[in-house]
């Protein structure tokens, strides 16, 4: 399939994405850059100086709204897509609501709490929306320990699954910015088979 | 009775085994956890009422911070 065929594709698709932090704002700008027609991003954070050391934003940015910031940069990579800026804190009653419609979620909390929260909420209130989930990043190095487990059709978990963010275990660039790539990678993954089902569908009826 | 754990066969001794149980039995300290069996989502308030049976399929998940 040709570079403009898969964009063309994917221009159809509306994934939301929880948090626009270290995870959202690398997972968004990559859905992006491929061409995912409807972004909806929720946050409710500013951007801070230090989050500039891994999270997609700039220095004249600042003190914006975290979603407001992130849609700005998208369009100036891509201006013919959509981006839905929540600026809203996220609770187990409006993630249902922000996130119905999406094809696929994306969970890219900070809070282990919260992945819990977004995990049963969506269970429970969006069944057959799958669920992309980050766990386990802090540090450095170690590519192999990183990995993606598809729990079943609904729910995959990107990560090594046993790092824990600490003062002294900070989330780097390198790999935050690997998970939140990998969760692109899936939601790119199982948007082009949705694409082909359809397809195929299509041309029966 | 012998389940399988996140894809992987385990054998344990008796016929069933609350998720309590289990996590005890495997010595699982991870403070915070998802655990599915069968492909249904069971709330933290049921691992001791849930009870795993041989076959079952009990697949989990570890949360952690950092995102």
């Amino acid at each position: 399939m040709k570079l403009a065929e898969i964009e063309e594709h994917l221009r159809k698709f509306r994934v939301g994405i929880a948090g626009a932090g270290g995870l959202g704002s690398n997972c968004a700008m990559t859905l992006a850059r491929c061409g995912v027609g409807l972004l909806v991003i929720a946050d409710h954070d500013l951007v801070e100086e230090s989050n500039l050391s891994r999270q997609s934003f700039f220095r004249d940015q600042i003190g914006l709204p975290k979603t407001v910031a992130l849609k700005e940069n998208i369009l100036r990579i891509k201006p013919d897509i959509t981006v839905d800026a929540v600026n809203k804190k996220l609770d187990a009653q409006n993630i249902p609501e922000i996130f119905t419609g999406c094809d696929i979620i994306v969970e890219a909390f900070d809070r282990a709490e919260m992945k819990q929260v977004i995990i049963e909420s969506v269970c429970e209130k969006l069944p057959g929306t799958p669920l992309i989930v980050g766990s386990g990043l802090a540090g450095w190095g170690h590519n192999e320990s990183l990995q993606c487990r598809k729990i079943d059709e609904f729910l995959y978990v990107c990560g090594d699954e046993c790092s824990e963010v600490s003062e002294n275990c900070p989330p780097l660039a390198p790999r935050i910015g690997i998970v939140a790539n990998m969760q692109a990678n899936v939601v790119i993954e199982i948007l082009m088979t949705k694409n082909q089902a359809s397809d195929y569908y299509g041309n029966c009826t | 009775m012998v389940i399988v754990l996140n894809n992987r066969k385990e054998e344990f001794s008796g016929n069933k085994l609350s998720i309590s149980q289990l996590l005890e039995e495997k010595k699982y300290t991870f403070r915070l956890r998802i655990i599915k069996v069968n492909g249904v989502l069971i709330h933290k308030d049921l691992y001791d009422t849930t009870f795993i049976a041989d076959g079952d399929n009990v697949q989990m998940i570890y949360l952690m911070s950092g995102g």
